[in-house]
């Protein structure tokens, strides 16, 4: 059975049909699914979400045409096993951004990308940096939306009082990475 | 209910769902050897033509298309068929089983199926549709282009035929 479906993603990948290719990644914090596309890596899914709603929302929102094939993610798996081994600080994978709203929130994300392993800034940083120095709150909700977490590291974004302020993936996986990346 | 349009199951979603019982049914069809590459070129076909389907009637929509691959595969393979002749069935049952024998395709049946591969083509397509791949009368016809009752016919057909090659196998067997 899984034969059959590597032959055919093979055969449909090379034919151009298929326009989203799924794996899971065995991590330390979980099983983690990556979706790619041809343009990239699209979607990150942390351990708390549901396989079928993610896929679900992929096949609404980029496309149905979507089979699991982890060759097209070998790449994108290799690089976060060798983060969460500590041994990669920065990832160097081509991003698909379309699942995040264009304008601000994306400008929130992009900006968040580039912050460098083990260092934090605040969500007035992040806001500021996306050129809306005021609009904090709504860096939040670009974060909170974040369609690609870990690798678009907003695990690094905090409040400034000192607390580590909330996480898609809950705040103890939070805590996790950031300790991970020896930030906290 | 409103006529809300249903959303397309993610791609893989669909092949969990379906892959087995189109799989029966093309063993069915054209043999358990080639079934392999029909089944390929069906889920090829439903994956190119994805975007368009309607989410309402996907099963009869895949059946649909492995069907119409199934009469592509007799058109160009002017071979015998794997199991067309009732004795090699025979002799095969008696002999080692296939080693990758299931999906209702047990090699019990094999003699079943070899009386199956004689039925005139609707009649064949709708008794593999109804028992291998457990489609609802409606399913059947919708599947096949026929209305329900027509689906239900060629069903009784086959199987009356059916019948009668099961009785002579049984005179064969004492």
């Amino acid at each position: 059975m899984n034969d059959f479906i590597e032959r055919l993603a093979a055969r449909a990948s090379e034919q151009g049909l298929l326009d989203v290719a799924y794996a899971t990644v065995d991590t330390p914090i979980g099983d983690v699914v990556v979706a790619a596309t041809d343009r990239g890596l699209v979607r990150v899914a942390l351990p708390g979400e549901s396989v079928d709603d993610v896929l679900a929302h992929l096949a609404q929102d980029v496309s149905p045409r979507i089979l699991a094939y982890p060759k097209r993610l070998d790449e994108a798996r290799r690089e976060l096993d060798q983060y969460f081994e500590g041994k990669r600080h920065s990832f160097e994978l081509p991003l698909d951004w379309r699942l995040s709203h264009p304008g601000f929130y994306r400008r929130v994300l992009r900006a968040t990308a580039k912050v460098p392993y083990g260092e934090l800034i605040t969500y007035t940083d992040a806001a500021k940096r996306a050129g809306s120095p005021r609009a904090f709150r709504a860096a939040g909700s670009a974060l909170g939306s974040n369609p690609i977490p870990i690798v678009v590291p907003c695990h690094r974004v905090v409040r400034s009082g000192g607390d580590i302020g909330n996480y898609g993936g809950g705040s103890e996986l939070k805590r996790f990475l950031l300790e991970h990346e020896h930030a906290l | 209910m409103s006529a809300v349009r249903q959303a397309l199951p993610p791609f893989q979603v669909f092949i969990d769902e379906h892959l087995q019982p189109v799989r029966a049914f093309l063993r069915g069809m054209v043999g358990p050897t080639d079934a392999e590459d029909c089944l390929q070129e069906t889920f090829i076909a439903a994956l190119r033509a994805y975007p368009r389907a309607h989410a309402g009637n996907l099963r009869s929509w895949v059946f649909t298309i492995a069907h119409r691959k199934a009469i592509d595969h007799h058109r160009t393979t002017r071979r015998e068929q794997p199991m067309a002749d009732v004795e090699q069935a025979i002799d095969r049952t008696n002999s080692a089983p296939p080693a990758d024998a299931g999906l209702g395709m047990d090699p019990r049946d094999s003699a079943i199926w070899a009386a199956v591969a004689e039925l005139p083509p609707g009649q064949r397509a709708a008794v593999v549709l109804r028992f291998a791949a457990d489609l609802r009368y409606r399913e059947v016809g919708e599947a096949l282009g026929t209305s329900e009752e027509g689906a239900r016919q060629n069903v009784h057909e086959g199987l009356k035929k059916l019948r009668r090659s099961a009785a002579e196998l049984k005179e064969m067997a004492t």
